[in-house]
């Protein structure tokens, strides 16, 4: 019984860190930008949505109304005024900038909310629960799957079934060809990271509302996103929710052994899967 | 008759090589060009030039009256140019039918049915139809070249520049794509058109200039161009190496 209990706790874990991930996959899908900094955005969603619950006085998750676009105009900001600079044939560049990005990030967040964990109020969501069986599932735990797998769907078609998505790919394909066929690719670039600081945000405030956050926990989040990419094969959206699902019952397994092998665990399950499947489960067909 | 394009000394070089030497031509609005010239001269650097994939060291280029010589090449082409690659170079992921609305719905600004009917309309001209949702990466060279021509008339242009698209072609698919080429040019579409394959191009074009070392070396109508001695001595040259 302990057993399923963590299977299906870790695969409800496995919906944030899938959220975590996906705004990563995106980036690195369409510009194979590597962003340090994708930890600490989500952090920063995190203390956007509390100063709104705060100021405004709303439940977290209507704060989203407020974030996700306020972090989709940082995203676009960010990208046409900071990051197209960086892109090149050289990966080094894009690295070094969004590793510095992330200092600024977490300096600028001790400055201005302390160190101090912050936590957002979300009232009974936080502690309701539904039986399902012998099982009890927490309502917030459920409510963030079904919002990772909308979430990753709702990207899914939008890559596949949209001009915008049409877009995201034909530049990602080859980036001269597209601006010869009308793509204006730093345009295009700036609504790739614009979509994916939007799904930051709301991986963002479903974490202020699970746990307790600071400055700090930024590199953390970073590491389940890149793990639950990778395990999932890079480029695969679907495959990265996967992947976070995989990452999270490897950790509540691991925390039903021992508390403390929780993070542990993940990153075990993280190495295995890397040793025998150095593409991930379900990499790109490339081409 | 009204000029669609106008090069003004357009120069451009890459540290030594000089791929553009003072270029100046001029293509009046329906007109189909030819362009010849030795392998090397310039002649693919010089579509670059008009597509804005290379920005002129010096020099001016104008698209129907309008300066385009600083404007990116995304801009270029929602402008009306369209242009074929001599290698191939397709959307490999995505489909034949997305590469060609790619073009349909950036680069000539169409949506929905709209686009879609066009893509199916160019397809079936290009003979690609049947291939419509095959993954591009894994066409026949025929058919890649196929698809950007495909690619190139999905983007509505005013102005195509076809790269030596007929190299490479058996025959019979050489005077079908003769036959594309020419009811995309009674369309009232301008045409420049590099090609090595000769009698293609002396089917199609109305007028021919020749390139060597960055540099118009001759203009004028084809037939008395092919018989000049700077022609004759590049393709007596070019045969003898072949």
């Amino acid at each position: 019984m302990d057993f399923l209990n963590a299977v299906v706790q870790g695969t409800l874990l496995g919906g944030l860190y899938a959220l975590f991930a996906a705004g990563l996959s995106l980036i690195f899908g369409v510009m194979r930008l590597v962003n340090i900094a994708h930890g600490d955005l989500i952090v920063l969603a995190a203390y956007l949505g509390l100063t709104t619950t705060v100021v405004l006085g709303v439940h977290p998750l209507v704060a989203l109304i407020v974030v996700v676009p306020a972090m989709a105009g940082i995203g676009y900001v960010l990208q046409r005024g900071v990051l197209n600079h960086t892109l090149g044939d050289d990966i080094l560049p894009p690295l070094l900038v969004t590793f510095g990005l992330s200092v600024i990030i977490q300096n600028a967040l001790l400055e201005g909310y302390s160190a101090d964990p912050q936590k957002m109020d979300a009232g009974v969501l936080e502690t309701a629960s539904v039986a399902l069986g012998p099982l009890s599932l927490g309502l917030l735990p459920l409510l963030t799957f079904a919002i990772a797998v909308a979430v990753i769907a709702g990207l899914q078609w939008t890559f596949y079934r949209t001009p915008l998505g049409r877009a995201f790919r034909a530049t990602s394909d080859n980036q001269d060809i597209a601006q010869l066929m009308g793509l204006n690719k730093r345009h295009v670039f700036g609504l790739a990271m614009a979509l994916a600081l939007a799904v930051t945000a709301v991986a963002g405030i479903l974490l202020g509302i699970r746990t307790s956050f600071d400055p700090s926990v930024g590199g953390g989040r970073l590491i389940f996103g890149f793990e639950a990419v990778i395990i999932g094969g890079l480029g695969n959206l679907w495959g990265t929710l996967v992947g976070g699902v995989i990452l999270g019952v490897a950790q509540t397994l691991g925390a039903t052994i021992n508390p403390g092998w929780q993070l542990l665990a993940g990153h075990i399950a993280f190495l295995v899967i890397l040793a025998v499947r150095p593409n991930g489960l379900f990499p790109r067909i490339s081409g | 008759m009204a000029q669609i394009l106008q090069l003004d000394g357009v120069s451009k070089s890459f540290g030594a090589v000089t791929v553009a030497d003072g270029l100046s031509y001029g293509l009046a609005k329906g007109e189909a060009l030819g362009v010849l010239g030795p392998n090397g001269a310039g002649k693919t650097s010089m579509f670059n030039l008009i597509t804005g994939t290379l920005m002129a060291d010096s020099g001016r280029i104008s698209f129907e009256g309008e300066d385009i010589t600083r404007m990116s090449a995304a801009r270029r082409s929602r402008a009306g140019i369209a242009r074929s690659f001599q290698v191939p170079q397709p959307f490999t992921h995505m489909t034949v039918f997305e590469n060609a609305m790619v073009a349909a719905t950036q680069s000539a600004g169409l949506s929905g049915r709209e686009a879609e009917r066009l893509c199916i309309d160019v397809l079936d001209q290009t003979e690609l139809l049947g291939k419509a949702n095959d993954r591009a990466g894994g066409l026949t060279l025929l058919n890649r070249k196929r698809l950007e021509l495909t690619r190139a008339l999905c983007a509505k242009p005013r102005l195509l520049l076809l790269d030596e698209i007929a190299g490479g072609l058996t025959e019979a698919e050489c005077t079908s794509l003769i036959a594309t080429i020419k009811s995309i040019h009674a369309s009232g579409v301008s045409i420049i058109w590099i090609e090595h394959v000769v009698h293609a191009l002396m089917a199609v074009v109305e007028r021919l200039i020749v390139i060597d070392f960055g540099r118009k070396i001759a203009e004028g109508e084809p037939r008395a161009i092919m018989e000049s001695p700077e022609v004759q001595e590049i393709y007596l040259g070019i045969e003898a190496d072949a």
